[in-house]
C-alpha cells in the first residue's frame, strides 16, 4: 500500500483514502458544444498513458475530499510531488525521476 | 402531535472487555458546514466555536457541548451534543456557506479504555499514536471497508461517526477489534 | 518414559512438561518446547515424508522455516486440518495429531514409488513434452489424471471455524529477525526512545545463537543473552517484541506485512485468540536482520531419511536434547559443520568421519575435531548415500576420483555453506550483487529506507555483526528523528566459524555420473534434470526454473536455488550472475488465507446496509432482496402467496387503492449555494434556472460522452438549495462525479454539495387513496391539487417530525414521499401504516414497483440503458433543454454514431400471446427463419406479469425502434418463438390522468 501525500492535509496518508482519478490536465474546452469532433476525441479519448513520468489526478475520497494532481513514475510506482488542482502543471527534471 | 423521538440504529448495543468499551452515541445535532476562508470568523462566531483551519484538528465550544472538525480545507462536521441547532445558528450568519442537516445521516460510537487505540488499528490504516494522533484530532479515514470520520477525544477515548446504513458494520468490526485488543495491546 | 533419542547432555527442554501426541496414528511422548520434527526425532523417527514426483522417503533437512522435506497434515478436530505444515515449524501441543502426506497406503509402502522407478521417464520437461500429443487427449485424460495426482496433502473441505486478527502498525524501526543482529540493532534503536518493532519467526529470539554455543555477547551465553535483550526490550514502552512472527512480504514505501502465529501451537486455544494476526506494518526505517540459511550438498542419496543439514542437527541437540543418530558421519565445505560434530561427540555420538571436499581445512574448529579424536577426510568428496528408509552408510572417494570407501552411518551432516537470506532485501525492490570472492549474492542497492546486517548483509563474524547492527540501529532511529543517541555497546567472543563453503554439485556428482542428487527436495529437482535443462536449449535461469520447476516449490527454493544456478552457469560455460538470480516474491513462507482475509468474514465480509424501516418490515413479513449492500423488501407475501400473488396483489392495490413503499435507499445529495442552479444547469440535461421553488423536475444525467449516467427527481428547497435524488447504485458515483466536475471544471461556482442519502428515509405513499392516507398526518401545509400539485415539494412537519415532502411519482399514479429524518423513520411509518390500514393501503416491495414504472414506461437507468443509451435512445428527448448552450454531455450527444439512423431506441413490446411474458434479456430478430447466426436488432430489457393489464408487458432495446410501431418482430427462445409487437413505452394509463386524479 502506497503513502500518498495530500496536498490539502498536509501529510502522507494510506492509499486505502485515496482513489485515482485519470490523466491530468485535460481541460474542459469552454466552448465544447461547438469543438469538432476530432478535438472532442482528443479531448475525452484519447489518453497519453507514458510509461515513466505521468501527470495524473487523485482524490482524497476518504479524506479531505479534495481532488488534486500528482506527479508519478508509472515504472516504479513512486509520487515525485502532489500538488493541488488548479495549480500550473509542475516541470519535473528528469533527474528527480524516481 | 407528540414529538417523534428519535431511535438509535444501535440501541442496545454494548461491549466492554478488559481493554475496551463500545457504546453507541448518544444522539446528536449535526451539521456539514462548508464555507470559504473569508467567511470562516463569521460563521465561528455564529456557531460559538472556532472552526479550525490546520488539517486533523477540531475545536470545542466554551460549554464543551458543541465540537466542530475540520475534515477538508473548506469543509466541518459540527456536532452539537448540548441541545443546541448549530444550523440555526449559521443561518444567522450572512457570510457565504453551505449548512446542512446530517444529525440523522451519521451516527457515533464511542471507543474507549486502554486498548482503544488498538482496537481502531484494526481497520484504520492511518497511524493513531498520540504522538501522531493526539487529543482533539480527527480525521476522515477507513475502518475496515467502510468510511469514518475518527475524532481522540481523550488520552484512550476515540468518537467514531458513521453513516446510519454502515452502523451495524462498524460496531460489529469494532466489537472483533476489541476482542483482540484485549489479547494483544 | 524418556524418548530413545533424547539426551541430557545438551538442550534447554530439561523439565520441561511432557506431552503425547501422534503422528499416522502411533503415539509419542514430546516435551513442551519440542517441534514436531524435533519430538519426532527424539523418538528415532526419520521418515516423515515423501517427495511430491517420485514419491522418496523423507525425513527431515533443516530445523526451520526453509523445510522442504517433512512436510506434514495437523489435524485438530473435523474442520482444522491443515496440510504441508511444516515439521520443524510446528510446535508439539499435548493432543497434536499429524499425518504423513502423498503416500499410499501407507508412509513406508507407498504405492506412488513406481514413479520414482519409472524416473527416466519422469525427468525435467516430461509434462511439456510427453502431454503434447494428441491433442485431444489433454482435456479427456492426461489434465484429469494430473490433476488428481497432483497437489500436496489435503485441502480442509469445512469451513474455517477459526477466527484471525488484523492490525495497522507504525513505527520508527521496524527490524526482522531477532537474532544477534536483529536484537542489538533493535536495542540500539529503542535505547533513543524511538519506537521499535521486532520481529522473529521462531517462538523464542536467538536465531543461530539456538545451536551456536560457542558465542558469547555481553559476557552471557549467546541464547541467555538473546532471551534477556528480548525481556528487556519487551519491557519497554516504546518496543513490541513479536515471535512466532513472520515477515513474508516487503511492500512499497516500508509497508511490511507480517504473520503472528497465535494459537496454532496450543493444545486449548479457547474460542478468543485469534489462530493468527495480520500485522501491516509501516516503518520509517527497516532493519533486515534475516540470517543466513544453510546450503545442503548435492550428492547422489542425499535425500535420504537421516541426512540433513549440519546446523540442523546441531539444533536438535544444542536447543531439543536430541541426538539425530548414533554414529554421524559429515560432509561439508564448511568449518560450521566441525561445531556440530564437536557437539554431537561430546554428548556421545559416535562420528564416523568428517569428509571436507577442502584439501586443507585449517583453524582452532579443525584442530579441536582432531583433537578429540574425529577422523577428518580431507579433499574427498560423498559419492553417495545408501539405505532405505533410512540412511545407512555413505561412500567416500577423493575428489579427484579413485577408490571408494563405504563408511557405515545413521545420520549423515552436511553444509555446503551459508546463503545469505536476501529474499526480503529482494522484495523491497533492492538489486543483490554477486560477491565474486565469496560466490554469493549479497545486498547491492537498495530501493527503500532499509539497510541489511549480519549474516544476510555477509558479515560472517559475530563481533562484526553485532558492532554493524549496533550502528545500523543507531542510524536507523536518528533518521527516523530520534531526539537522543543511544551509546549500546555489546562485547560478543565466539568460537565459531562459518568459513569455507562450495556452490554446485560436489565432485561425483558431476555430468558424466548417474544417481539422484537432488538440488530442489520438495520438488524432485535433480543436478542432472539442470543439466538437461541446460541441453535442451534453455539459457536463463528464470528459463531452466519454469522447465524443471526448481525453486518452485512452497518453500521457493530456500535452500536449491543458488545450487541450481551454480550447475546451470557450470553446464553453459559462464558466472552465476550472467545466468541471472530467479526474482524473490512474497510470501516468504506460506500464510494463510484466513491471516490475508483477517476480520472481514462472515457478518464483516461486507457490510450489510438496512434502511431505517428494517424492522417495520420484517414485521410485516418481507422478503428481502440484495441490492448492492442494500436489503430491500422485495415483496410483502400473505398466508398462502407465492412471490407472483403477491407481487400481482400489491400492484393491483397500488392502482385501487394505495401502496406504501420504502424508497430510502435512492441517493440524496443537497446542492447549496448561490450558484446551485447554475451547476445543475451544468450537471443535467434539463433547464433549471426557471425551475420555482417548491418544485421538482425528473432529471437526466450525462456522462461528456452523451451516454445517460443517471437520472432522479430535483425538488428545488429555495432558490439556492436543492434536494437531488439519484438512483440506489448511483449514489454513489454521481456524488463523486459531481464533485469532480465542481472542484475541477467548475471551481468558480459558490455551490457546495453533501451526501444526504441517509439523513433522509423516505416512504413513498402512491394511489388514489394516497393523500387521505397521509393528509392527517401532515401539519403546516396545503395538500390540495391546487396547493400542491403534481411535481412539488413542501417542508412540513409530519407526526411530529420534520419532512420534506415530495408530490411525485414512480407508478403513475398520485403519489407522496415522505422524507424523515431517519431516527424518526420508524415512528413516522408505523403512524402511517395504521392511516394506510383504514384506507385499504398495503406494502410493496421492488418487485412490484418494478412492474408500476413498467406499466407506465418509466425507465430504469442501468436495466433499460446500458451506458450507450442516449436520452433520444429513451425516448426521453423531452428532458435535454434544446436551449441550453452547455451540459455535460452537450457535445457528445452530437458524436455522428449518436445521431445516426438505426440506433436502438427503448420501445414497449407486446407480446402476441398476452399470457406469454418475456425474458429479460432475449434477443429480437425480424425474420426467426434466418439462418444462424441471426441478425440480432436489440434485446429485452425489461419483462413482466402485468396484472393491471392482464398480461405480459415488456420493454426493450431495438434498432430503429421508434419507426418499427405496430411492426412483428420475433423473440427466439430454446423451445420455441415468441412473436412481439412494437409499441410504445407507455402500457397503463397512456394519458397520465392517475398522477392527478
Ligand atoms: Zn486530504
Amino acid at each position: 500500500m502506497l503513502l500518498i501525500h495530500c496536498p490539502y492535509c498536509e501529510e502522507d496518508r494510506p492509499e486505502l483514502e485515496f482513489r485515482n482519478a485519470g490523466e491530468a490536465h485535460i481541460a474542459r474546452p469552454e466552448n465544447i458544444a461547438e469543438i469538432s469532433d476530432e478535438e472532442f476525441a482528443q479531448f475525452f479519448f484519447i489518453r497519453s498513458n507514458p510509461k515513466g513520468l505521468i501527470y495524473e489526478r487523485w482524490r482524497h475520497i476518504h479524506g479531505c475530499a479534495r481532488f488534486f494532481n500528482a506527479v508519478r513514475d508509472s515504472v516504479s510506482d513512486k509520487f515525485l510531488m502532489t500538488y493541488k488542482a488548479g495549480e500550473k502543471r509542475p516541470a519535473v527534471k528528469a533527474g528527480e525521476k524516481a | 402531535m407528540a414529538d417523534a423521538s428519535r431511535a438509535h440504529p444501535l440501541a442496545g448495543r454494548k461491549v466492554a472487555n478488559s481493554a475496551v468499551t463500545l457504546t453507541p452515541a448518544e444522539p446528536a445535532a449535526r451539521l456539514s458546514l462548508r464555507a470559504r476562508p473569508d467567511g470562516i470568523a463569521a460563521l465561528s462566531k455564529a456557531l460559538g466555536v472556532k472552526l479550525p483551519a490546520a488539517p486533523k484538528t477540531s475545536a470545542t465550544s466554551k460549554s464543551g457541548a458543541r465540537v466542530a472538525l475540520w475534515l477538508g480545507p473548506d469543509e466541518w462536521l459540527v456536532i452539537d451534543t448540548g441541545g443546541g441547532d448549530p444550523a440555526a445558528d449559521c443561518a444567522k450568519a450572512t457570510a457565504l456557506h453551505s449548512a446542512v442537516d446530517i444529525s440523522h445521516r451519521n451516527t457515533a460510537i464511542m471507543v474507549e479504555g486502554k486498548g482503544a487505540e488498538a482496537t481502531l488499528s484494526a481497520g484504520c490504516p492511518q497511524d493513531l499514536s498520540r504522538a501522531v494522533f493526539p487529543v482533539g484530532a480527527c480525521s476522515r479515514t477507513i475502518l475496515g471497508k467502510i468510511e469514518v470520520v475518527v475524532w481522540r477525544t481523550g488520552e484512550t477515548a476515540f468518537r467514531v461517526e458513521c453513516w446510519r446504513s454502515f452502523s451495524t458494520y462498524a460496531f460489529d468490526f469494532l466489537e472483533e477489534a476489541a476482542r483482540d485488543a484485549a489479547i494483544a495491546a | 518414559m524418556t524418548a530413545a533419542f533424547r539426551t541430557t547432555a545438551a538442550g534447554r527442554l530439561k523439565g520441561a512438561k511432557p506431552v503425547s501426541f501422534s503422528f499416522d496414528g502411533a503415539s509419542y511422548q514430546a516435551l513442551e518446547g519440542d517441534t514436531l520434527a524435533s519430538a519426532l526425532l527424539a523418538n528415532g523417527v526419520h521418515l516423515m515424508g515423501r517427495s511430491f514426483k517420485y514419491h522418496r522417503p523423507r525425513g527431515v533437512l533443516s530445523a526451520g522455516a526453509e523445510e522442504p522435506n517433512a512436510l506434514v497434515g495437523i489435524h485438530r478436530d473435523a474442520a482444522r486440518k491443515t496440510p504441508n505444515v511444516r515439521a520443524t515449524v510446528q510446535e508439539v501441543y499435548d493432543g497434536l495429531t499429524a499425518v504423513s502426506q502423498n503416500r499410499w497406503p501407507s508412509l513406508a509402502f507407498d504405492v506412488g514409488a513406481v514413479n520414482d522407478i519409472a524416473s527416466p521417464m519422469f525427468s525435467a520437461g516430461f509434462y511439456y513434452k510427453t502431454f503434447m500429443w494428441p491433442k485431444a487427449a489433454w482435456k479427456s485424460i492426461y489434465e484429469p489424471t494430473i490433476r488428481a495426482s497432483a497437489g500436496l496433502g489435503v485441502a480442509p473441505d469445512r469451513p474455517d471455524p477459526d477466527h484471525y486478527a488484523s492490525r495497522y502498525a507504525h513505527c520508527d524501526v521496524l527490524v526482522l529477525g531477532g537474532g544477534a543482529a536483529g536484537l542489538s540493532a533493535a536495542l540500539a534503536a529503542a535505547e533513543t526512545g524511538v519506537r521499535v518493532i521486532v520481529a522473529d519467526e521462531q517462538p523464542a529470539v536467538g536465531g543461530a545463537l539456538r545451536f551456536e554455543t560457542g558465542s558469547a555477547i555481553d559476557g552471557a551465553a549467546g541464547w541467555d543473552w538473546a532471551q534477556a535483550t528480548a525481556a528487556r526490550l519487551a519491557a519497554m514502552d516504546n518496543v513490541r517484541v513479536l515471535t512466532r512472527t513472520t515477515a513474508f512480504g516487503y511492500y512499497a514505501q516500508n509497508m511490511v506485512g507480517l504473520v503472528e502465529r497465535v494459537s496454532d501451537h496450543l493444545a486449548d486455544p479457547g474460542h478468543d485468540l485469534p489462530r493468527e494476526r495480520l500485522w501491516q506494518v509501516r516503518a520509517k526505517r527497516v532493519i533486515l536482520a534475516t540470517g543466513a540459511i544453510e546450503r545442503h550438498m548435492v550428492f547422489d542419496g542425499n535425500d535420504k531419511p537421516g541426512v540433513m543439514l549440519a546446523s540442523a542437527a546441531r539444533t536438535y541437540l544444542n536447543h531439543f536434547g536430541v541426538l539425530v543418530g548414533k554414529t554421524i558421519g559429515v560432509f561439508t565445505a564448511s568449518d560450521s559443520a566441525y561445531a556440530a560434530a564437536i557437539d554431537l561427540k561430546q554428548a556421545g555420538a559416535a562420528i564416523a568421519a568428517i569428509v571436507d571436499l577442502r584439501d586443507n581445512p585449517a583453524g582452532a574448529l579443525i584442530d579441536r575435531a582432531r583433537a578429540l579424536g574425529i577422523e577428518i577426510l580431507s579433499g574427498r568428496t560423498v559419492v553417495r548415500a545408501s539405505g532405505n528408509l533410512r540412511v545407512a552408510s555413505m561412500t567416500v572417494r577423493a575428489t579427484s576420483g579413485g577408490p571408494e570407501r563405504t563408511i557405515p552411518v545413521d545420520a549423515l551432516l552436511m553444509s555446503a555453506g551459508w546463503t545469505p537470506s536476501v529474499h526480503l532485501f529482494s522484495q523491497s525492490r533492492g538489486k543483490v550483487a554477486f560477491d565474486t570472492a565469496t560466490r554469493r549474492f549479497l545486498p547491492g542497492d537498495y530501493a527503500q529506507d532499509c539497510v541489511s546486517v549480519g549474516a544476510c548483509n555477509g558479515t560472517d563474524t559475530l563481533a562484526d555483526t553485532v558492532k554493524e547492527a549496533i550502528a545500523a540501529g543507531e542510524k536507523a532511529a536518528k533518521a527516523a528523528g530520534a531526539g537522543k543517541a543511544a551509546a549500546l555497546k555489546l562485547k560478543a567472543e565466539t568460537s565459531e566459524s562459518w568459513a569455507g563453503g562450495m556452490v554446485g554439485a560436489a565432485p561425483g556428482a558431476g555430468p558424466d555420473t548417474s544417481g539422484k542428487a537432488f538440488v530442489d527436495f520438495q520438488n524432485d529437482v535433480t543436478a542432472k534434470d539442470i543439466r538437461l535443462a541446460v541441453r535442451e536449449g534453455m539459457r536463463s535461469i528464470e528459463h531452466v526454473k519454469r522447465f524443471t520447476t526448481n525453486g518452485m516449490a512452497t518453500d521457493q527454493g530456500k535452500t536449491s536455488n543458488i545450487h541450481g544456478l551454480a550447475i546451470a552457469a557450470e553446464a553453459l560455460g559462464k558466472e552465476m550472475p550472467e545466468v541471472g538470480l530467479t526474482t524473490f516474491r512474497a510470501p516468504y513462507t506460506p500464510v494463510t488465507f484466513g491471516a490475508l482475509i483477517g476480520h472481514a468474514k462472515g457478518r464483516l465480509f461486507d457490510p450489510t446496509r438496512r434502511t431505517a424501516f428494517h424492522a417495520q418490515e420484517e414485521k410485516l413479513g418481507a422478503v428481502f432482496e440484495d441490492v448492492g449492500q442494500w436489503k430491500r423488501a422485495w415483496y410483502y407475501p400473505r398466508a398462502g402467496e407465492d412471490m407472483h400473488a403477491a407481487v400481482n396483489r400489491e400492484c393491483a392495490t397500488v392502482r385501487k387503492a394505495a401502496g406504501i413503499f420504502d424508497a430510502s435507499t435512492l441517493g440524496k445529495i443537497e446542492v447549496v449555494g448561490p450558484d446551485a442552479a447554475k451547476f445543475m444547469e451544468l450537471m443535467y440535461t434539463n433547464p433549471w434556472e426557471k425551475l420555482e421553488p417548491g418544485r421538482c423536475r425528473y432529471g437526466i444525467m450525462l456522462r461528456e460522452d452523451g451516454f445517460i449516467y443517471d437520472d432522479g427527481v430535483v425538488g428545488r428547497l429555495a432558490a439556492d438549495r436543492f434536494h437531488v435524488t439519484t438512483t440506489t447504485g448511483g449514489a454513489a458515483r454521481v456524488m463523486n462525479h459531481m464533485e469532480d466536475y465542481l472542484q475541477t471544471e467548475f471551481p468558480h461556482l459558490d455551490v457546495w454539495l453533501t451526501s444526504i442519502s441517509e439523513q433522509w428515509a423516505v416512504i413513498a405513499v402512491q394511489g388514489p387513496k394516497s393523500r387521505d392516507i397521509i393528509a392527517p398526518l401532515v401539519e403546516g401545509i396545503d395538500m390540495s391539487d391546487a396547493a400542491m400539485p403534481h411535481m412539488s415539494v413542501r417542508e412540513a412537519r409530519i407526526c411530529g417530525a420534520p419532512t420534506r415532502l415530495f408530490r411525485m411519482s414512480f407508478t403513475g399514479e398520485r403519489g407522496f414521499e415522505i422524507n424523515v429524518p431517519a431516527d424518526y423513520a420508524a415512528a413516522v411509518w408505523d403512524a402511517v401504516w395504521a392511516q394506510g390500514q383504514k384506507h385499504g393501503a398495503c406494502a410493496y416491495g421492488t418487485e412490484a414497483m418494478h412492474v408500476l414504472r413498467a406499466e407506465k414506461g418509466y425507465i430504469i437507468v442501468g436495466q433499460d440503458t446500458d451506458g450507450t443509451v442516449t436520452p433520444q435512445d429513451a425516448g426521453l428527448d423531452w428532458a435535454v433543454g434544446k436551449k441550453k448552450t452547455d451540459f455535460v454531455g452537450i457535445r457528445g450527444l452530437k458524436r455522428p454514431d449518436l445521431v445516426a439512423k438505426g440506433r436502438k431506441q427503448l420501445v414497449g413490446l407486446r407480446t402476441k400471446d398476452p399470457k406469454v411474458v418475456l425474458e429479460e434479456g432475449a434477443q429480437i430478430v425480424a425474420d426467426p427463419k434466418q439462418p444462424i447466426p441471426m441478425k440480432m436488432l436489440g434485446h429485452v430489457t425489461s419483462s413482466y406479469w402485468s396484472e393491471n393489464c392482464g398480461r405480459g408487458i415488456a420493454l426493450g432495446l431495438v434498432a430503429g425502434g421508434f419507426e418499427r410501431m405496430g411492426q412483428t418482430l420475433y423473440v427466439p427462445m430454446p423451445d420455441k418463438v415468441i412473436e412481439v409487437e412494437v409499441v410504445g413505452q407507455v402500457f397503463f394509463d397512456e394519458k397520465g390522468e392517475r398522477l392527478h386524479g
